[in-house]
């Protein structure tokens, strides 16, 4: 591996025009695969969802699902698409022991759905990506590598293969070359992504978890020296797999590229791994070592050559297009562009309109998955789908604030509690006795004690001066321990002596 | 010999109905008689007495309980090599597979199991069918019952060898290119391809996907119309399988008739470059058909000349993608490299398709691999597929003249063992009238015309139709096989040597 000392970014962009090309594979979620009826659950034993088929046994044929197929043409209607009248499956043929045909079924020339677009809002501004294409296909097993310290092939001793995901259904978006995104092109590319993302989400198509690669990207990118110059030669990183890393990657391969380019050198088109660990990309395969596909039409399938009026059925089935409908829910939400941005960047609207649905205001729905939940999801390394509580719980700890019966702080603890699967708000609450105390004549008791022990101040309220009322109330907080509602003390403080 | 093995599976279903004898003597006959003869023919790979008897046993049981049940219910057959059958060695005559016993039944298989019907064993073939001999299996030739020195055709030698020596009223072959036809031609029995879509591939361990198709094989025109109803229809796990409603074979068969027939002579196939007793044997034929009230008419397919060209332009190329799968990773032979201490899975791959593969699968793979290769696809399976079109277009012209079109199945009679095996082309030639019908998905029928004279060996006559008109081969075959049988004064198997029978 050459290493070339890389231009800061600023500099790379300034001399440069970058072109992307976002290659995106989407999981279908469909409840059997692509070509036979073998179950699809995330996470099963290894090798227990597989058949003949799938396991490419010899003899066995495929039959294609026509639940992905209808799937594909929706997410080709969503990205504005045409739905080819007739489209085929075609061979792509390469060895690999996690394929077990040693050919992936795929299309090739005559994909189900082309030449579409998608408005992406990058920075409060709309870009236009135009779609070349979203195909068919199906997944690849998975390998394991034993041995080794890395767990990469290299200086494994042995591999074993999990086939259960071989053949689930995937849909393939291809773009094609976005340009003019300039110094942009990172946020464009993680915009892009996150906008698919939401998409994909809004059609129920698939579980869209970059991190169990239900939704996996690659990223094409080239430099020229200008928006004029033709296009320059350009690099495949593969498996980006999550939005940080697609801006990450975009970022990290402009500096490379330049460098090359400031010194002379040509970029080499080739595959290109992208490490997480170290923001960097590493040479794969080269052009000129390559594989020849040798792409022919599947002959054990039939063309695939839908009824319009199907077609017709599906648009008509389309949830509302992501970019209408997220300005109206801003609309409802009463977000500020720059919130909007924040909530779409963490990937948190689905979960803040569950929340509000479940009673919660906006704001503080907003407040508690962007702040408190945030962090907490960020210390455990998760995201906020995965952490352990619902949006309907965190309308209920909200609800407990808006009651009076805890405060902000006592609601930290709630969440926690709820975190550790101790139960429902409320037996949270009950549990580590966290609710405020109410109790007015306890209240009462406290503020009365608190009186004779301040006599100044309550000297000082009597004369009409309510803001020293904070004294008092402080210190029947300090007593309470916090379990109190400091609304209520005030009132009883100033009851008591005016 | 036992008279039972002698019987036609037509014959067999009658006794059985009768009462008159028992699936499992049936059954046994057929399994003494492979005891005796088959180490001179060869022509199983595979032997299952213990499952084939106990089949036998059920479907007398089954009988026993029931009045419905299917007409050859207890009639054996024997299954060629390339279908999986769970739980019984299926190799497709290759070294690669050597030992694998599938998990799953081929549709076909499933087929003549729910009919009751024992399976006697897998019948040998070219390896990966890819032959006209039987001499590319990697387990050895099968060899003609008339000829014990002459091939037995191929691909599915085994099976037509298997059923002209007695050794299974009924037997199961594939035809990709002629590999039911051909070798029925040179063992004097019949075979019938179907339509393309007639009968599942489901377990059909692929050659070339869009050519393959099953058929029967059987010593009569109505024993091959009984196991084609079995066995065909539509099957949802094999999505070229047609889904439609097709009239009875058997009763097409057993209502045999040329009267009025305008029966189409195609010009391309046959004449020169076909053996001199081939020919003659097939214009007698021709005058039967006349005879009978039949019209001929020559019909003119131009493009036919172009079909073997194409072919093996086509075949090769889905060979090479259908065979990949043979990598050592979940079945079958692995090989280790030598001299290799840690080897990576492609080093093993690679070893075990040096060891395992034969000559004629490897010379099929590289064709097909450099016809798809990037920069030679269109010149190659583009145009082959182009052509392919022609020739199917050339079918409708003359099916618009003649209801069934006929020539000689092949070119020869058998050939010696080793004769053409060195010479791929020569070996290709064989198939030269039967492969345009695969390569427009049309069925066709091979049945005996009578022994050439200059040699005394079986020439076979083809029938081809419309696709999905397969019925019609059967009401023609039948038709002809009887004012055939007529005039030899009896099935021309009669005439075939005394095999000798070791005890
Ligand atoms: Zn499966």
């Amino acid at each position: 591996m050459t290493t070339t000392e890389l231009v800061a970014y600023d500099d790379a962009v300034a001399r440069y025009d970058p072109v992307m090309g976002l290659e995106v594979h989407v999981e279908l979620s469909t409840v059997s695969k692509m070509f036979c009826g073998c179950a699809t659950v995330f996470g099963a034993e290894p090798n227990t969802q597989t058949c003949p088929v799938c396991l490419g046994l010899p003899g066995a044929l495929p039959v294609t699902n026509k639940k992905a197929v209808e799937s594909a043409i929706r997410i080709g209607l969503a990205l504005n698409c045409e739905i080819a009248e007739w489209s085929r499956f075609a061979r792509k043929n390469y060895f690999y022991p996690d394929m077990p045909k040693n050919f992936q079924t795929s299309q090739y020339d005559e994909p189900i759905a082309f030449g579409g677009h998608t408005d992406v809002v990058v920075d409060g501004s709309t870009v236009r990506v135009e779609i070349e294409r979203a195909h068919m296909e199906e997944d690849t097993g998975k390998s394991l590598h034993v041995g080794g310290t890395t767990g990469r092939i290299h200086g494994a001793s042995h591999s074993l293969v999990d086939y259960n995901r071989a053949g689930i259904p995937l849909v393939e978006i291809v773009t094609r070359p976005i340009e003019g995104a300039g110094a942009n092109a990172p946020a464009v590319a993680r915009a892009y992504v996150a906008h698919l993302r939401e998409l994909l989400r809004g059609l129920s198509v698939s579980d869209v978890r970059m991190d169990q690669g239900s939704l996996r990207c690659d990223v094409n990118l080239s430099l020229r020296s200008s928006p004029q110059a033709p296009l320059g030669t350009r690099s495949e990183t593969k498996n980006v797999n999550s939005l940080r890393s697609v801006e990450r990657a975009v970022r990290h391969e402009i500096s490379r590229q330049a460098a090359l380019l400031d010194a002379g050198q040509r970029v080499v088109q080739e595959t290109r791994h992208w490490h997480e660990d170290t923001g960097m990309t590493t040479s794969g395969r080269s052009k000129e070592q390559a594989e020849d596909y040798r792409y022919f039409p599947e002959p054990d399938l039939l063309p695939i050559a839908p009824e319009r009026d199907w077609v017709d059925e599906l648009r008509a089935t389309l949830p509302e297009l992501a970019a209408v409908r997220r300005a109206r829910v801003q609309i409802e939400l009463g977000f500020t562009d720059l919130e909007m941005r924040d909530v779409l960047g963490a990937g948190a609207l689905p979960l803040i309109e569950a929340t509000v649905a479940a009673g919660a205001s906006p704001a503080s729905a907003r407040k508690w998955w962007l702040s408190e939940l945030a962090r907490r999801a960020n210390d455990a390394g998760m995201t906020l789908e995965d952490l352990p509580i619902t949006p309907a719980q965190v309308a209920g700890v909200q609800a407990l604030v808006d009651a009076g019966h805890v405060n902000d702080k006592l609601a930290r603890q709630v969440l926690d509690g709820v975190l550790a699967g101790e139960g429902e708000p409320e037996e949270v609450v009950a549990a580590r006795g966290l609710g405020v105390v109410s109790d007015d004549t306890a209240l009462s008791a406290a503020v009365d004690r608190a009186i004779e022990a301040n006599p100044d101040v309550a000297a000082k309220i009597r004369a009409g001066k309510a803001a020293a009322a904070g004294a008092l109330i402080g210190a029947v907080m300090k007593e309470m321990r916090g379990q109190a509602d400091a609304g209520r003390v005030r009132e009883l403080v100033i009851e008591k002596l005016t | 010999m036992s008279d039972l093995v002698r019987l036609s599976a037509a014959e067999l279903a009658s006794a059985l109905a009768a009462g008159d004898v028992s699936s499992v003597e049936v059954t046994r006959a057929h399994l003494d008689r492979i005891g005796a003869v088959d180490s001179a023919v060869h022509a199983f790979l595979h032997v299952d007495p213990v499952g084939a008897l106990a089949q036998a046993a059920a479907a007398d049981a089954r009988r026993a309980d029931d009045d419905d049940f299917p007409e050859l219910l207890g009639v054996p057959v024997a299954v060629k090599d390339i279908l999986t059958t769970k739980g019984l060695p299926t190799t497709a005559g290759s070294r690669i597979l050597d030992g694998w016993a599938p998990p799953y039944d081929a549709t076909v298989v499933t087929r003549l199991r729910k009919g009751g019907q024992p399976i006697l064993g897998k019948t040998n073939m070219d390896e990966f069918a890819m032959g006209s001999s039987t001499e590319h299996s990697a387990f050895g030739p099968s060899h003609n019952p008339w000829d014990l020195d002459r091939i037995p055709g191929g691909s599915g030698g085994g099976s037509a060898a298997a059923v002209s020596a007695f050794e299974a009223p009924l037997a199961i072959g594939t035809d990709t290119g002629g590999s039911i036809r051909q070798p029925g031609a040179v063992t004097g029995t019949v075979g019938v391809k179907p339509t393309y879509g007639g009968v599942s591939r489901y377990g059909l361990i692929a050659l070339a996907s869009s050519l393959d198709q099953a058929g029967p094989v059987a010593r009569t025109v109505l024993d091959a119309a009984l196991l084609h109803d079995v066995i065909g229809g539509h099957d949802p796990l094999d999505s070229t399988s047609i889904d439609t409603q097709w009239p009875s074979m058997a009763a097409a068969a057993r209502a045999g008739d040329v009267a009025g027939l305008r029966v189409g002579v195609v010009k391309e196939l046959g004449g020169e470059g076909y053996q001199v007793g081939v020919q003659a044997r097939f214009e007698e034929t021709l005058t039967l058909l006349v005879d009978a009230g039949a019209e001929l008419v020559e019909v003119s397919c131009p493009h036919f000349e172009l079909a073997l060209a194409a072919y093996y332009l086509i075949l090769p190329s889905e060979a090479s993608s259908n065979l990949a799968k043979f990598d050592a990773m979940r079945y079958g032979m692995r090989v280790a490299p030598e001299g290799v201490a840690l080897p990576s899975a492609e080093e093993v791959m690679r070893a075990t398709r040096e060891a395992g593969f034969g000559d004629e699968v490897k010379r099929r793979i590289i064709l097909g691999t450099f016809a798809l290769s990037s920069g030679y696809y269109d010149a190659y399976y583009g145009q082959a597929q182009k052509v392919r079109t022609l020739i199917s277009r050339d079918f409708e012209a003359a099916f618009a003249q003649a209801d069934v079109l006929v020539s000689p199945t092949a070119p020869t009679t058998a050939f010696r063992i080793g004769e053409k095996v060195d010479d791929p082309l020569a070996m290709y030639l064989n198939d030269i009238a039967t492969i345009p019908a695969n390569l427009a998905g049309v069925p066709g029928m091979s049945l005996p015309s009578g022994l050439a004279r200059e040699d005394g060996l079986p020439t076979g006559f083809q029938i081809l139709a419309p696709a999905l008109q397969d019925a019609r081969l059967y009401a023609v075959g039948a038709a002809l096989e009887a004012m055939l049988v007529d005039r030899w004064g009896g099935p021309l198997l009669d005439m075939a040597p005394e095999l000798t029978v070791e005890d």
